[in-house]
């Protein structure tokens, strides 16, 4: 009975937490610069395919992992200057759709290097199951976990102790006030999809001896980065983080307790009644709508 | 103004009638009188989500989701419970109305992304109903639907009717009912436009705060515009599974959502006209793309990409705002 819910819960904190990963990377894009990224999903794919196909190759695990997080910046750099910054005057739903077509467009690249199967990655340190109170933890678990902690201090540590982060922060709060204090905007608004870019790519390369890769996988794990990111509350850090593992662990929980056919309907009708209640979701900040 | 604004419009429809009464002097084949008639129905729930997101500024991210259950509902009505086809598109309209109207009145109280991630919630829950009942629906697979049967007599694009004396195919009556259709959607469509509904609809896409603050029931109104763009959906859904014999999930799937709102982003949003044509180009551009095989969704995404950058206004707006720019041009050189 408890091992069945240490199970449940164990595969939902591991889930939760790259949920919470790319939640984070669509939080930092919408603070600076108010779009939400579609093509998210995206780095996490290119980031597991990428490392995936050069270990393939014969290419050492870790520098194919370096390699494959540098190539998922350098689209993120490249999303943004190419993209984003020429539309800058198009309305959200416009935005929305430019990043769309950029999400379909690096998917269509995707098959066409890597073709349509499935692909799986090992995990990284062998097979062994690790045992707790009767449930059974995949080693790979304990890296996913791992990783999103390093990467959340990180984080932390960035916005609150760098003058680059400042910067990021800065320009969210108020672009003009930031240009005039001498913040270059445009470079920091490039660092910001970036830095989502490195965040997807990571995520992706821990998550994917669990979850196996292939060129579409992007859609669904993008999406539902999204629905956590709108539990917690668009542009709160710690929103995205408590979203995403809250997300993770009622999915996990529907899934062993209900039904795991239903378990995306459960996810998604959790956002609806969070949103009914909260319409600017669990730490979302009040605003005052200028007129 | 108005009135210049209502000739504007009437011109459209006019223009809208023509295009679809000529198209048959050019095409013969079957394969383009069914893509045509396909386009013709997505196109009318085009219309409808255009009210929504083009006049009243709201964004839905699962309008698939209600094309989808009306072309479930009358699919499982006609072929489980014997109900004639026209029944089942009213019902199925009307409750699909009164689904929109309940999950309505709370998701729009939303703001922007959050409005988006509610409407794609919804989408997404009805996909997902639609493919696990599979007593009901046939699951992922899909299920056949019967053909669209008006008091015992059968549309069917495999039939031979005959219409004022002349023999048409099955595949032209089901393309020129469907013609009809759009004419009527985008008659309706205007209509509403233009009345005082249409006039508190603009005032909310202004901006909401002021047109409370000048008394217009915004919560009621948008409640409003998403029930009929709702029912639109739902009627062209309807439609659409009894044409094409056969429905699956996808109908109601979150990729169809976003290439619904794509086309009326596209085409241009708030023009009626502009939006039937986006719906024309998405529908046709994989056909044409086609030919480039395993390039074919690359080319996609740039093209979505690279229209969207370079035309934020969508296609019709931008090109009608360089002809107008042009004219004004050379009527200045003149004088």
């Amino acid at each position: 009975m408890f091992s069945e819910f240490l199970q449940y819960l164990f595969t939902g904190i591991t889930i939760g937490a790259t949920y919470a990963l790319i939640a984070l990377g669509f939080t930092l894009i919408y603070n600076a610069n108010h779009v939400i990224n579609f093509a998210q999903g995206e780095f996490l794919m290119i980031g597991g395919m990428a490392t995936v196909s050069l270990t393939a190759m014969g290419v050492p695990m870790l520098l194919a992992i370096v390699l494959a997080v540098v190539l998922a910046g350098l689209m993120g750099i490249a999303l943004q200057r190419l993209a984003i910054a020429p539309a800058k005057d198009a309305n959200v739903v416009t935005l929305i759709i430019i990043t769309i077509g950029a999400s379909i467009f690096i998917r269509g690249l995707a098959q066409l290097v890597w073709g349509k199967k499935y692909h799986v990655m090992p995990n990284f340190s062998g097979d062994e199951p690790i045992e707790v109170f009767g449930a059974v933890l995949n080693s790979q678990s304990l890296w996913v976990l791992g990783v999103g902690a390093v990467l959340v201090a990180v984080l932390v540590y960035f916005f609150t102790r760098t003058m680059t982060g400042k910067a990021i922060l800065a320009t969210s709060m108020n672009k003009d006030a930031a240009r005039l204090v001498g913040i270059r905007t445009q470079m920091v608004l490039m660092l910001a999809f970036m830095v989502s870019a490195l965040l997807g790519s990571i995520a992706g390369i821990v998550v994917a001896p669990i979850t196996f890769t292939s060129y579409d996988i992007g859609i669904i794990l993008g999406l539902k980065g999204f629905v956590a990111a709108a539990i917690g509350g668009l542009g709160s850090g710690v929103g995205a983080v408590v979203g995403g593992l809250a997300l993770g662990v009622v999915e996990a929980m529907a899934a062993g307790y209900l039904s795991s056919d239903y378990k995306d309907a459960v996810a998604f009708s959790m956002i609806l009644l969070v949103l009914f209640f909260m319409p600017r979701g669990l730490f979302g900040a009040k605003v005052v709508e200028r007129v | 103004m108005v009135a210049k604004l209502s000739e504007f419009r009437l011109k459209g429809l006019v223009f809208l009638a023509i295009v679809v009464f000529a198209l048959p002097l050019f095409i013969s084949n079957p394969f383009h009188y069914s893509l045509a008639t396909q386009i013709a129905l997505i196109a009318g729930a085009v219309v409808g989500l255009n009210l929504l997101v083009g006049f009243a500024g709201q964004i839905s991210l699962g309008h698939a989701g209600f094309f989808g259950l009306g072309a479930y509902f009358s699919a499982i009505m006609t072929s489980h419970y014997g109900w004639s086809a026209i029944p089942a598109l009213i019902v199925g309209a009307f409750g699909v109305g009164i689904i929109a109207w309940v999950v309505g009145r709370p998701i729009l109280r939303l703001k922007g992304h959050y409005l988006s991630m509610a409407t794609l919630a919804v989408g997404f829950i009805i996909a997902i109903i639609l493919n696990n009942e599979r007593e009901m629906t046939g699951g992922p697979d899909g299920m056949p639907v019967p053909a669209f049967d008006v008091f015992g007599w059968e549309l069917s694009p495999f039939g031979q009717y005959s219409l004022f004396g002349m023999d048409i195919s099955g595949d032209l009556a089901w393309y020129l009912f469907a013609g009809v259709v759009l004419l009527v959607a985008v008659w309706l469509a205007q209509n509403l436009i233009d009345s005082p509904i249409g006039r508190a609809l603009r005032s909310v896409h202004g901006s909401e705060v002021a047109a409370s603050v000048v008394g217009v029931n915004t919560t009621k109104y948008k409640s409003l515009v998403f029930v009929i763009s709702a029912v639109y959906a739902s009627v062209m859904g309807a439609l659409y599974a009894h044409f094409q014999g056969f429905i699956t999930p996808a109908v109601a799937g979150f990729e169809f959502s976003i290439l619904l709102i794509t086309m009326v982003v596209l085409g241009g949003m708030g023009s009626t006209i502009g939006v039937i044509i986006g719906a024309v180009v998405l529908e046709l551009l994989p056909q044409v793309l086609a030919d480039f095989q395993e390039f074919e969704m690359v080319l996609f995404g740039l093209i979505l990409m690279l229209t969207m950058i370079f035309m934020p206004k969508g296609l019709l707006p931008t090109v009608a705002n360089f002809l107008a720019k042009r004219r004004s041009k050379s009527a200045g050189g003149d004088a």
